[in-house]
């Protein structure tokens, strides 16, 4: 079996304390006890109900936050996180927030009330969320036209997104009359239709401050919204029914504004990039078309029936000069052939055949005798010799 | 001016996206291109002369309104 020191299996403990969800942000509702209000600032003090009690710690910076003072026998809800003091094995509740019950806590328990009855009813459901437009062209606003939040906004508007027009429905924000009035204030702008969306909105303040937002005639009269609406109320910090219900929550007015609209310097960029986009589609389409041309012109060039003519002509004119090549060299080749010839003709010559004795006999008409047939008694002969010639008379 | 005069802001960007998208596909006679490319043009001028010059309108929507 394992062996632990205390201090391993404390902060063993501690370890499984902290990993815990619920332990990191909780509220507990009891009665204060045993309150301490130590020279450091810091407080100590139990909060049981009739069956347990629980350890708390309150740090001087979230002590001195407190609105109201703290006394023992006080019913409150207290916020903080569970933990583990090593130093004396003992669970505590680390507190940032008290309230004090049958004034603010009681407004807690409402809260909790309201908001899980509406997220029962499916009014916080995704599947509600309208979308907001990207181009409002105009803008409703329910906020009081006297808050500062009022003025934030409208700097915003007017640097983000000029253009849209803005219908200011002006209402109380905080107080008795308030949630009355802003359930006219929206209708009112849904009555006249005119709006792209809406803006609740509503600077910081305390929990009581805000509290019109959590009621539930002003929850129900944005969830009815036929036009979408932008919350924006209090600081990031602060979560309001109305947030939950709206279509989109931003954390404060300035920020609802910007929700509202797009950026005026992204969309000057946009037209530039789209400019830019214009020109370039424009010199591709040039090239392309210069391309396809110069192709086109090239083929043309090909296909012209100078061309053809050309292209026949020149055929013909070396067929010619091919031709004449042809004839020059068989010129030439005749030429060196005529001296052979003209020595063969030399050497076959009858004369020299007479020079060498023999003698060619012709009858008067000049046609050579070859046989003693041919030549009849009397008859007259021409004998040729090598010098001169013989007139004879045939015999016999 | 022209026939922009009265577009609204919405109406010319989205206009000027969908012209920008379609010359960048391509196979446009030029001659269309070149009108595109003129349109274009005439848009985004228009587009950024409404950003520029615009100064936010503010009305009180009150009971009666």
């Amino acid at each position: 079996m394992q062996t632990f020191s205390v201090r391993e299996l404390t902060r063993y403990i501690r370890d499984i304390f902290e990993a815990d969800e619920i332990f990191a942000d909780i509220w507990v509702r009891g009665e204060v006890s045993n309150l301490t209000k130590a020279r450091s600032g810091h407080w100590y003090f139990t909060v049981k109900d009739s069956a347990a009690q629980l350890r708390c710690v309150m740090f001087r910076n979230a002590a001195r936050g407190l609105r109201a003072d703290v006394r023992a026998g006080d019913e409150i809800l207290v916020r903080g996180r569970v933990s583990v003091y090593e130093a004396r094995g003992e669970y505590q509740l680390y507190a940032d927030r008290i309230e004090a019950l049958g004034g603010l806590g009681d407004l807690h328990m409402r809260f909790e009330a309201l908001k899980d009855k509406l997220d029962a009813e499916g009014l916080f459901d995704r599947g509600r969320k309208r979308p907001i437009p990207v181009f409002p062209a105009q803008i409703g606003v329910v906020t009081s036209s006297s808050a500062a939040a009022w003025h934030d906004m409208q700097n915003v508007l007017q640097r983000r997104f000029p253009l849209a027009e803005i219908s200011l429905s002006h209402t109380l924000v905080q107080g008795a009359e308030a949630p009355a009035q802003i359930v006219r204030a929206l209708e009112r702008l849904n009555r006249r239709a005119e709006v792209d969306v809406i803006i609740v909105a509503r600077g910081g303040g305390s929990l009581e401050d805000l509290w019109c937002f959590n009621d539930e005639r002003v929850a129900r009269a944005v969830a009815d919204s036929r036009i979408p609406v932008i919350s924006g109320i209090g600081h990031e910090i602060d979560f309001t029914i109305v947030d939950f219900v709206a279509d989109l929550r931003a954390p404060t007015p300035s920020a609802a504004a910007e929700l509202a609209t797009p950026n005026r310097d992204d969309l000057l960029l946009d037209i530039d990039r789209l400019r830019n986009g214009l020109a370039s589609a424009l010199g591709d389409t040039l090239s392309e078309r210069t391309r396809e041309l110069g192709r086109l012109q090239s083929a043309l060039r090909f296909t012209t029936p100078l061309k053809t003519v050309q292209h026949e002509r020149r055929r013909i004119e070396e067929k010619r000069e091919q031709l004449a090549r042809a004839q020059r060299l068989q010129i030439q080749r005749w030429r060196e052939r005529l001296p052979h010839a003209a020595k063969a003709l030399e050497a076959a010559h009858p004369r020299r055949i007479l020079a060498r004795g023999y003698a060619l006999v012709r009858d008067e008409a000049g046609a050579v005798i070859r046989a003693a047939a041919q030549v009849s008694e009397n008859q007259r002969l021409i004998v040729e010799l090598a010098r001169d010639q013989l007139k004879v008379r045939v015999d016999d | 001016m022209d026939e922009l005069t009265n577009l609204s802001f919405e109406a010319a960007f989205q206009d000027l996206e969908a012209l920008v998208a379609r010359m960048e596909s391509g196979n446009l006679p030029l001659e269309d291109s070149v009108k595109l490319y003129e349109r274009g043009q005439r848009l985004s001028a228009h587009c950024q002369a409404l950003l520029e010059e615009a100064e936010l309108k503010i009305r009180l929507v009150d009971e009666n309104g």
